[in-house]
């Protein structure tokens, strides 16, 4: 039980890091917000609370120092200004990198983390540095969290009377809550007069044993503030009606019923979403705090309004709680098998009802139609739920450039775009390894040195661009940097020096460009511990393809280098021509066609002893024939006669011959890992309407497979040479 | 304690027979433990693998899972089996993964008592004494029973 409680915990995590990257990087751009700083705290807070609760000490401190900090901020003791902003980010980075290593195991880099924390501590007024938290232990007894004025007590301490008036719901007793500890939590702030209301009672009889009818009056006095009271409620809100009441004037009562507001604004969704899972008797830690709190201060939505940035998407994660509902992934992956198979059986029911011979089969044909479409639907409702906005991915990125510009001596901003593009799940979490070299790689190799970049004119900051956007059916990502742009010069030089490229070859710029993604080229001078550990930019372009996707790179001198990803929207199903070769189905994904043609002998052209060329307008373009590139043989009376005109990511263009074209339809992607290895040319398998297992062809690898296609290359790049 | 699980474990042979299916692969009769079998099912043509070695016929769709389909005669270095209609696929599960095995025709199910199980005697064959876990004899025929993880080996490699 304690392993999925802490699984959630981790869960939470993620959900308060991202919140907490949020508020930190609206603060960077200059909202100065109250509420994001408390935000932020919060989140800070909670995470706090649930590390104590799991007995995670690292965490804990580490968060203690930084929540401390914030709520210097907090109560405007301390300015924002740069230094502490950047303090703040790093902070939070190590704040991840924590929690990481609390969840997956690792070492923690000591030395940083202490030298954070001093940082931290400067910060810190000197009598609260060694106030130290309190973990809770589960459904321990009184949840003394000590939420609030960390920050330094107020100079002189006054005794104030509090009336409270505290009714629990039944659900508060539900998860386990007992009003004894809470009294007994306020009777050690002061003195406490308590008084049961039992007026609600009813006789014997009409009582519900679940019901709840007992409600408190609670007169505390005390010298705490009233954060500290309220703390005591902490995890009991929204399971009780609670009114406190102090002496003091009314202007701070108004600011805390507001803070209180905002407290326990939480979605009552995530109490519910956490409860079905065995949970504690107290919930170790709040609820996700990012909430919504629009009536708490509409003047900060206006403001927030007025951001230049991402407004859409602000707006809708702020706006309102969604019910939202957390599922395991494996139920949902169950589900896209099913629809998946629903497909298939679609098609098979077609081809099978074709195959019956019965004269008018309309009627039947126009309910297979609306059959088709409701699974389509179905398809992409599911998907749906596989999809997530790139914006968590892009924070970490955020976090990539800053590390890497520390270390490189640089300044770079990262300015990402389209942050709430919706990618398939997997696709992120694939993604994150390319993204990071690439990232690493633009400040490391693209943005030049601040002095170098004064004197070219540029802003001292390097300015890195990320941004994720729907394009008609699959996904861009570009990553823009404002460098140099890329050494033609040196990375041909070093193409020659490791014999990639013949000496005397002639290249043009974009293919020089794409030398980068060659396996084994690197052009760090010496190694160094940023990028560059031997593996280069083509681990990158295989972890994209992998994922079915394309990487290309542009450049300009001077003015720095893009790298284009498109990716497809999902991993389950693509589009295919559907052909045949060699007497065997087979598919070739859509995206890579560029003109499929009928050739005649006239076309074909022979250059050499065996290469041959299609002429298409004019144009002559290397023929690759397929089957021999599989290994297949086909009967002599059979012809390859149809050509697929496709375009390699250098922007070589290439004929595939097949020898005939059937069908363009969706197709169901079935990974061939674990059936068998790795078959040059074949990027996985599907099942086609007859039941029978199709091979999808990754042509870019069937062009290298292809002993013509590629002799010829060598050959004009010969040609071109000489 | 571990004396005693041994112990344990051998009344229990003693006890229980197995139940074994027989077949025939080129001839001759092997058999594999029925818990083993998740399903026999009618050879259909399979799709084939590019670049795949001679005892890869190929894929097959079980209802929507692609499955390998290994040619048992091959792999155990006797001649290719020309699959018909009259051919047999047995689907087992190997490294929890399912593979479907060519064989000539399903036989018979039968029951073995684990003492009348005989080591396999040496042969000049490495492959043969990995891949027959024993031999027993059943109505006067030798039938070799087949030690699945071997024959299949974890994750497959076709390479050219």
């Amino acid at each position: 039980m304690s392993g999925s409680i802490q699984d959630t915990f981790f869960e939470e995590c993620e959900e308060l890091l991202e919140a907490t990257d949020e508020g930190l990087t609206a603060i960077e751009g200059g909202d100065h917000d109250p509420e994001v700083v408390n935000a932020i705290f919060r989140a800070v807070h909670s995470i706090k609370g649930g590390a104590g609760a799991f007995g995670l000490d690292d965490l804990v401190a580490f968060a203690h120092r930084f929540e401390t900090v914030f709520d210097e901020v907090r109560s405007n003791r301390l300015d924002l200004d740069e230094k502490l902003i950047q303090l703040l980010l790093r902070s939070s980075d190590q704040l991840s990198a924590l929690v990481e290593v609390a969840r997956d195991g690792g070492e923690i880099d000591e030395a940083h983390n202490d030298t954070l924390l001093a940082a931290l501590d400067e910060y810190i007024p000197e009598e609260e540095e060694d106030l130290t938290f309190e973990p809770m232990g589960l459904g321990g007894p009184a949840p003394m969290m000590d939420l609030g004025d960390l920050g330094g007590a107020p100079a002189e301490p006054q005794e104030e009377t509090y009336r409270i008036r505290f009714q629990p719901l039944k659900e508060m007793y539900g998860t386990g809550n007992e009003p004894f500890f809470l009294f007994q939590a306020l009777k050690d702030l002061g003195e406490l007069t308590v008084t049961m209301d039992e007026n609600e009672l009813p006789g014997f009889d009409a009582m519900d044993m679940a019901e709840a009818y007992l409600a408190w009056d609670l007169v505390l006095v005390t010298k705490e503030t009233r954060s500290k009271v309220e703390a005591v409620f902490e995890f009991v809100e929204g399971l009780c009606e609670l009114s406190i009441n102090g002496d003091g004037d009314a202007e701070a009562e108004a600011n805390a019923l507001a803070a209180l507001d905002a407290m326990f604004a939480a979605p009552p969704a995530a109490d519910a979403a956490a409860a079905p899972e065995g949970e504690a008797p107290a919930a170790p830690f709040e609820p996700p705090v990012p909430a919504p709190e629009p009536e708490a201060k509409p003047a900060a939505a206006e403001e927030k309004a007025s951001a230049p940035k991402a407004e859409s998407g602000k707006q809708e994660q702020r706006g309102g709680p969604k019910p939202t509902l957390r599922v395991e992934l494996e139920r949902v992956d169950r589900l896209i098998n099913a629809v998946g198979e629903l497909i298939i059986n679609h098609s098979m029911l077609a081809q099978q009802i074709a195959n019956l011979n019965v004269s008018d089969t309309r009627d039947v044909e126009t309910e297979l139609e609306g059959f088709k479409n409701l699974a389509r639907d179905i398809q992409e409702g599911v998907m749906a739920i596989r999809a997530q906005p790139v914006k968590p991915l892009f924070q970490r990125m955020a976090r990539i450039v800053r590390e890497a510009s520390a270390a490189t001596g640089k300044t770079c901003k990262l300015v990402t775009e389209g942050e709430n593009t919706e990618v398939d799940k997997t696709v992120i979490e694939r993604l994150s390894d390319p993204l990071t070299h690439i990232l690493r790689n633009a400040v490391d190799h693209g943005v030049e040195k601040p002095e170098d970049r004064e004197a070219a004119g540029k802003s001292k900051v390097g300015e890195i661009r990320l941004s994720a956007s729907h394009r008609s059916g699959s996904v861009c990502i570009e990553i823009k940097d404002d460098g140099a742009g890329v050494n033609r010069p040196r990375v041909k030089q070093i193409a020659i020096e490791k014999g990639l490229i013949p000496e005397n070859a002639e290249l043009t710029d974009g293919e020089i460009d794409n030398l980068l993604f060659a396996p084994g080229f690197s052009t760090a001078k010496e190694i160094s511990n940023l990028s560059g550990r031997g593996v280069g930019m083509d681990v990158v372009k295989n972890a994209v393809t992998g994922l079915g996707g394309r990487i290309n790179i542009s450049s300009a001198p001077g003015k720095g280098s893009t790298f284009t990803i498109i990716l497809p929207l999902t991993l389950a199903v693509m589009d295919g021509m559907v052909v045949s070769v060699a007497d065997q189905t087979m598919v070739v994904p859509i995206t890579s066609i560029v003109e499929t043609m009928r050739g005649s002998d006239d076309m074909i052209n022979s250059l050499g002893a065996d290469g041959t060329l299609l002429s298409i307008r004019g144009n002559f373009v290397p023929i690759c024939d397929v089957a021999g590139a599989l290994g297949l043989y086909r009967e002599s009376d059979q012809q390859a006669g149809v050509y697929l005109l496709v375009e390699t990511e250098t922007g070589q263009r290439c004929a595939l011959a097949v020898d005939d074209i059937h069908d363009q339809r969706q197709v169901v992607i079935k990974s061939l890992d674990g059936v068998c290895g790795e078959i040059p040319g074949v990027a996985a398998a599907t099942i086609l309407g007859d039941g029978k297992i199709a091979m999808i062809l990754d042509p870019e690898s069937i062009i290298a497979a292809s002993p013509t296609a590629a002799a010829f290359d060598t050959e004009r790049r010969m040609s071109n040479a000489s | 304690m571990q004396a005693e699980a041994k112990q344990t474990d051998q009344e229990v042979r003693h006890a229980e027979h197995s139940e074994f299916v027989s077949f025939t692969v080129a001839g001759q009769a092997f058999c594999l433990k029925i818990t083993q079998i998740r399903e026999i099912r009618r050879w259909s043509p399979v799709t084939i693998l590019p670049h795949a070695p001679a005892d890869v016929l190929g894929v097959m769709n079980l209802r929507g899972a692609v499955i390998p389909i290994y040619d048992l005669s091959a792999r155990f270095g006797l001649q290719q089996t020309e699959a018909s209609e009259r051919n047999v696929v047995i689907v087992v599960s190997v490294h929890g993964k399912p593979v479907g095995l060519l064989a000539e025709s399903v036989s018979e199910i039968i029951s073995i008592n684990p003492d009348d199980i005989q080591d396999t005697p040496p042969v000049d064959s490495r492959n043969t004494m990995e891949y027959i876990q024993g031999i027993i004899s059943h109505d006067d025929t030798m039938v070799r029973i087949i030690n699945l993880d071997a024959v299949i080996s974890a994750p497959e490699q076709v390479m050219p």
